[in-house]
């Protein structure tokens, strides 16, 4: 395994920079959220994104896409992150494609991917039921009546969950809460009138919901996978989802370090750029490290996704703790150095913050990951 | 067969027949192991640590992509690759640790004159000679370019006085290279030339200093009207300060493996793994360690260690940027060295903290002084804080007062 970017990769990474830069920067997020846009993305913005090709990135050529990998799809939301872009292509490129072109039915293929490749579909992935991520504890039930099943329960902290037209939904089949066995994944159809989505005010300003389903009925060509095996799966996209998200929270790092270093090198105090003062300086030599070693284990994650390396799931629970970390470390830092004016609502530098701290709970916190690291590791 | 696939024929051929079983993983353990430094008066236990410097040093493989005509192996990258895989794979010791090897012939082959290559580096890589650095003085560390041992023009040689201090292994080396004062004190860095001193030269004397581990591996280095030849200087006169720094690159570099080759599978180096010593003294339940505050802290710290030996193989696969980065491996590598010995002591208990005496096992005590030993990692070729701001103004490019 090498770990650097293939040309196309690199490619890819180019051209979602320029695209970030030109066509959505963070003042582009800042007025959804003043709007209190409903669903916090921009449907136009997502039309561009699908012209890219960025939502069949995952998805083969057979069904419109392109097949150009983990790596691909996730150094580009890195580039989105920069500047805050929100946009379905984390739940919907890496997660519902992610899903249905590894586990889907030749029928759920044909049905879903050619839409997504369109943008014409978007996906949520529903896990967790508690403010903390842990798929054992899933209690939501799918119970056997006849040919189908019967749905009831409720999910929280949906990604995307508040616009999404197709969900991903990890039920119980048998066995107890705290079990990895006896879960199923279901594809449900958000409009489903015993579907309730409670849209949720997070501090990041992105789209989220909480969702109840009440007696939904489906029948078993509605399974995504294998009945009774969905644990297993869902950690397989779950670490695919934590490897791309790591990215996102490298990007979002990377940003924050960029506007503070040009900070430190414009703001006088003392007559002098603060840059100047070791205290500072120092500090920012750390946070340079831990950048570095935050972009060797994404990329070795990414890698290793692509490679299909049986080391992907310590590797996905490495680059999400790192990446955890070192946005907590520097997002921190950066509202710091820029002393009052970091703590304003009008200068961007919060929203980093914000974004970090929500980013950091999604598909396991650093904690969860450091204990997950533990386990496989054999300590 | 491709050329590679030859060369790893014959080297798997060459490492079979010459590599003496005790310099192998499996070696009989009551067999002594010895440090190889080589030099002068260069003493083994074993005979066979003589042989295999020998052998290794005949063949160039002591440093092996040095050209052939300074008596290295002449070997390309891949070659490389393949002749450590294949010391690997029988478990083979380096055969030589050298500062030789590490610091003074990189740079000898980048600013030494041709006579001065052929005079030095054979020597190196066979382990005749062995070296030791005199750049710190009392009133010079960090701002190593104040210095002031100074080395008079006096016609066919250079007149030295002056002082070293921290010279490791100054008492045991054959020669010293040595960064001292020809020009003025200001600008302070444009007076200082690089030079090879003979040890056994009239007026040059060594005075050990003992450290907090107990042992004692450096020494006060004093120069009293010591006559070194003209010869000896590498580069221009005055112009030193520029073969001192990239002198200090390398030895950054090397420092810098020491936590991770040491933590590498099964402990490397010093062969402590900080999973087994934790499992040891505080016990293991379903395979994991038993107490869940000392788990978490070795988890945390076993994920920094993965992070950082993806990044050591990342900067490789880049094409291996030296300079800046390599301050930035010295001062992680380092600091993350220190807390992994940190953390081995205070999951051992008391065992951790044993000095001396019959009531304690020898790797417990042996701990102990490797964690004294790594305070000085953080110290030796440049400060941490020295480090970091090597980042700031050369990566970062932050502005100075
Ligand atoms: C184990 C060991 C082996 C060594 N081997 C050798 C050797 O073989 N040859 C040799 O020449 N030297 C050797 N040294 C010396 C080493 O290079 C120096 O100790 C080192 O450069 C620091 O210098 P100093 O000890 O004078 O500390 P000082 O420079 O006095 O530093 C004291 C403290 O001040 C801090 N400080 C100094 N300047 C700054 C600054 N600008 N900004 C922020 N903080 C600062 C330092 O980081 C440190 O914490 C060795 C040292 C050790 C520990």
């Amino acid at each position: 395994m090498k770990l650097i970017l293939t040309e196309e990769e690199q490619f890819l990474k180019d051209t979602a920079k320029n695209f970030a830069e030109e066509r959505c920067p963070i003042s582009h997020f800042r007025s959804l959220r003043d709007n209190n846009d409903p669903i916090l993305w921009d449907k136009e913005i997502w039309k561009e994104m699908t012209t890219l090709g960025w939502p069949g990135i995952l998805i083969p050529e057979e069904y419109g896409g392109s097949n150009f990998g983990i790596t691909g799809i996730s150094v580009i939301l890195g580039e989105c992150a920069k500047t805050l872009t929100p946009s379905p292509l984390f739940a919907t490129g890496v997660l519902g494609a992610f899903s249905i072109t590894n586990f889907g039915s030749s029928e759920q293929k044909q049905n879903y991917l050619p839409k997504i490749v369109s943008g014409e579909l978007t996906t949520a992935l529903a896990i967790d039921e508690s403010s903390h991520h842990n798929p054992a504890n899933t209690e939501m039930t799918a119970k056997k009546d006849g040919k189908n099943f019967i749905l009831n329960g409720k999910k929280t902290f949906v990604v995307d969950g508040a616009s999404a037209d197709l969900l991903i939904v990890l039920a119980r089949t048998s066995g107890n809460k705290g079990e990895m066995s006896g879960l199923t994944l279901f594809l449900i159809d958000s409009n489903d009138p015993g579907i309730e989505k409670i849209k949720l005010d997070m501090a990041d300003s992105r789209n989220y919901a909480n969702i109840n389903f009440n007696n939904i009925k489906v029948d078993a060509k509605s399974i995504l996978g294998d009945e009774e095996t969905g644990g297993e799966t869902a950690e397989n996209i779950l670490d695919i989802g934590r490897i791309a998200i790591a990215s996102e929270m490298l990007g979002n790092a990377e940003a924050a370090f960029e506007t503070t270093l040009d900070y430190l090198k414009q703001r006088k105090q003392f007559g002098v750029l603060i840059g100047s003062f070791q205290a500072l300086q120092h500090r920012a030599a750390e946070m340079f490290c831990e950048l570095e070693l935050t972009k060797s284990s994404v990329l070795a994650a990414m890698k290793a996704a692509d490679e299909g390396s049986n080391e992907l799931q310590r590797l996905s629970s490495l680059s999400k703790t790192i990446a955890g970390e070192t946005l907590h470390l520097v997002s921190n830092e950066a509202v710091q150095m820029h002393g009052g004016i970091g703590v304003t609502d009008e200068y961007d530098i919060g929203f980093f913050l914000k974004r970090a701290r929500v980013a950091e709970q999604i598909f396991g916190s650093s904690k969860f990951h450091t204990e997950r690291y533990a386990n496989i590791s054999g300590f | 067969m491709s050329n590679l696939d030859k060369f790893r024929t014959e080297t798997k051929k060459w490492l079979d027949e010459n590599c003496p079983p005790s310099m192998r993983s499996g070696a009989d353990p009551s067999i002594p192991v010895d440090e190889v430094w080589g030099g002068r008066n260069a003493e083994y236990k074993n005979p066979e640590s003589k042989l295999w410097l020998d052998r290794m040093g005949e063949k160039g493989w002591t440093m092996p992509t040095v050209p052939k005509e300074y008596g290295g192996g002449g070997l390309n990258k891949e070659e490389v690759k393949i002749l450590n895989e294949e010391m690997f794979l029988i478990g083979a010791r380096q055969p030589l640790l050298s500062f030789g090897i590490w610091m003074l012939a990189p740079v000898l082959l980048e600013y030494g004159n041709e006579a001065q290559k052929k005079e030095h580096i054979p020597k190196i890589l066979k382990g005749e000679i062995r070296w030791c650095q005199g750049y710190s003085e009392p009133g010079s560390g960090s701002d190593l370019a104040s210095l002031s041992t100074k080395a008079e023009d006096a016609g066919d040689h250079f007149l030295v006085n002056g002082q070293k201090v921290w010279t490791s292994y100054a008492d045991k080396a054959d020669w010293i290279f040595a960064l001292v004062r020809t020009g003025a004190k200001e600008p302070k860095h444009d007076g200082i030339s690089f030079v090879l001193i003979d040890m056994a030269t009239k007026g040059v004397s060594t005075k050990p200093i003992t450290l907090i581990s107990g042992k004692s591996p450096f020494c006060e280095t004093f120069f009293d009207n010591v006559e070194v030849p003209k010869e000896n200087l590498i580069g221009e006169l005055n112009a030193g300060w520029t073969i001192a720094k990239k002198l200090l690159q390398h030895e950054r570099a090397f420092i810098s493996n020491f936590g991770l080759a040491g933590a590498a599978a099964g402990g490397g180096r010093s062969g402590r793994d900080i999973v087994s010593i934790a499992k040891k003294h505080l016990g293991e339940e379903n395979g994991k360690i038993k107490n869940s505050f000392y788990r978490t802290e070795i988890a945390s710290h076993k994920i920094k260690e993965h992070a950082f030996g993806l990044t050591l193989k990342r900067a490789g696969d880049e094409g291996g940027k030296a300079s800046a980065t390599a301050s930035m491996f010295k001062l992680y590598g380092t600091e993350h060295n220190k807390k992994r010995h940190e953390l081995m002591v205070a999951a051992s208990g008391v065992d951790g903290v044993a000095w001396d005496g019959d009531e304690f096992d020898q790797d417990d005590k042996n701990l102990t002084r490797a964690w004294l030993r790594t305070k000085g990692n953080s110290i030796e070729g440049g400060t941490s804080e020295v480090q970091l701001n090597v980042i700031s103004k050369r990566v970062l490019n932050l502005p100075s007062q």
